[in-house]
């Protein structure tokens, strides 16, 4: 693997750019793997490398049906945070955070993370003692959180009309400072660039078709649209699909599959140097290094795949945008698009076992996924690695949903659902 | 946009309506009988095909009645409604693309 620094930098300058290498390898699929991964985005390409970097298995195929990256990866809204409600949410998403802020260094990609600071805005006195209550909940969980006046949101975000006469008046807010954004495509290829400097095969194109089931009741090995490929263990991260290829192996999730919004407008000079949450409208808000602003908003509350958004939900997002921020009223959008996400009762995500023994399950972040990655990769490796849950992924098994220990996160979740 | 098909009021805009998810879910019973597998199988375990999907819709800015719709989940396209109680209509075979 070549690295990325100022001498190599330099010294490809001068020898006219010719000197560079593609950033992963695209090997053909062997028969036999150690391990498979379904799904090529974010949370499989981290998978496969703490799998190889962290556990030592390098004999690892990751299987992507159309590109890698392509899908909810390349969809979200690039917001990494973890204020969440919880202490079993607290850990999990605190040290996926911690993951993104080494992230860079270890992989020797720039995954230019930008902690910026999230706020989340509240607009009634009943809100504002939640949000009192989420801050402590944070600060209990040892997760940076802080109160904030409207005064000190206005001089923060001055773009936002905190008037008495709003629409939408602010009675404050918290902040967590920690929060922000990172590039999404560059985790993907980061991840995958890494992966492939340990040995792992990034098989692209590649569609799972079935799985092949063995005499003793465990997968033995999957056929796709390149062939049969064999394996001892399988790891799935295939998020708004989960619900379709656990069919085919033959049982089901507790999860929807919604298709979520996501916008982004014509560039303009910085006017917003934080991501902005509101609780009334659900409408969040952050600018890109390119100027445009990325907005993001509800669900479209039906069963979709199609990764289109309807009209009801861009109308309501972008009247919060003009309601909210009367400034931005006139800014055009430049795209509209979505992402089906994997939506679970309790709004948090499905780690581990699934029925068939050698499968492992990574699912359900829902509308959060982008911001999990690295932790969601972690957990699986270390189940595919040792046979059981990490501490941390432990509550989050599928069997919740028999013993009832749900982890409600209806709220943090940031998307109304 | 979708133009929902109301048994009763006939084709109108989707904001008037709300999805209530997947139909013709069986509660288990006896209730002395269900063992907590079923049970949280009835509460939280969803079909969520890619494809033609049998859901419940509710008029709630409308006649408020509930109502089933089959419904393509890649297309959106919808092929009938029927009312609460009424046989389901078979579903059309289709491969999904």
């Amino acid at each position: 693997m070549m690295r990325y620094n100022a001498w190599n930098l330099f010294k490809q300058g001068l020898m006219g750019q010719r000197g560079w290498t593609p950033a992963w390898r695209s090997p053909e699929p062997k028969p036999r793997y150690e391990v498979v991964i379904i799904g090529g985005g974010g949370h499989g390409l981290a998978t496969a490398y703490y799998l190889a970097k962290v556990h030592g298995i390098r004999n690892i195929a990751l299987l992507e049906k159309g590109w890698i990256g392509g899908g909810n990866t390349g969809r979200n809204t690039t917001i990494v945070r973890s204020n969440y409600y919880y202490p079993q949410s607290a850990a999990i998403y605190d040290f996926s955070l911690r993951l993104y802020e080494g992230l860079a260094r270890e992989l020797n990609y720039n995954i230019m993370l930008s902690q910026r600071g999230i706020i989340n805005l509240v607009h009634t006195r009943h809100d504002l003692e939640g949000a009192r209550r989420w801050v402590g909940a944070m600060n209990a969980n040892g997760v940076d959180a802080e109160l904030m006046t409207p005064d000190e949101i206005k001089a923060h975000i001055p773009l936002l009309d905190v008037s008495r006469s709003a629409r939408y008046p602010v009675w404050g807010g918290f902040l967590q400072r920690r929060g922000g954004t990172a590039r999404h495509d560059a985790v993907a290829w980061g991840y995958a660039r890494a992966a492939s400097a340990l040995g792992v095969d990034i098989i692209q194109n590649c569609e799972l078709r079935g799985f092949v089931m063995g005499s003793n009741g465990q997968i033995a090995a999957v056929d796709t649209s390149r062939g049969r490929i064999q394996a001892d263990r399988f790891g799935m991260a295939v998020a708004g699909h989960s619900s379709v290829v656990a069919a085919l192996a033959g049982f089901r999730l507790p999860v929807t599959s919604y298709a979520l919004q996501a916008f982004v407008t014509e560039p303009l000079k910085p006017v917003i140097d934080c991501v902005m949450i509101s609780f009334a409208t659900g409408m969040y808000l952050s600018q890109s290094d390119k100027g445009g602003l990325v907005i993001g908003g509800g669900l479209d509350h039906y069963l979709s795949y199609a990764q289109r958004g309807n009209m009801p939900m861009i109308r309501n997002v972008l009247g919060a945008v003009a309601d909210q921020l009367p400034a931005l009223s006139r800014v055009r959008l430049l795209r509209q698009w979505a992402g089906i996400v994997d939506v679970v009762h309790d709004s948090s995500p499905i780690l581990g076992e699934t029925p068939i023994p050698n499968l492992y399950l990574n699912c359900g972040w829902g509308t959060g996924g982008f911001k999990a990655i690295p932790a969601g990769g972690y957990m699986l490796a270390h189940h595919l690695a040792t046979g059981h849950a990490h501490e941390i992924a432990a509550p989050f098994a599928l069997s919740r949903f028999t013993s009832g220990a749900l982890i409600d996160e209806a709220a943090a979740s940031g998307i109304p659902h | 946009m979708l133009l929902i098909p109301c048994p009763w009021c006939g084709r109108r805009d989707e904001i008037e309506f709300q999805c209530g998810g997947q139909s013709h879910m069986v509660r288990p019973e006896p209730y002395q009988e269900v063992s907590d597998p079923q049970w949280g199988a009835y509460l939280f375990m969803r079909d969520n095909p890619k494809g033609w999907f049998r859901e419940r819709w509710v008029h709630v800015h409308g006649c408020h009645q509930w109502f089933n719709v089959i419904r393509d989940t890649v297309t959106h396209q919808i092929l009938v409604s029927y009312r609460m109680g009424e046989a389901p209509p078979e579903l059309p075979s289709r491969s999904v693309p």
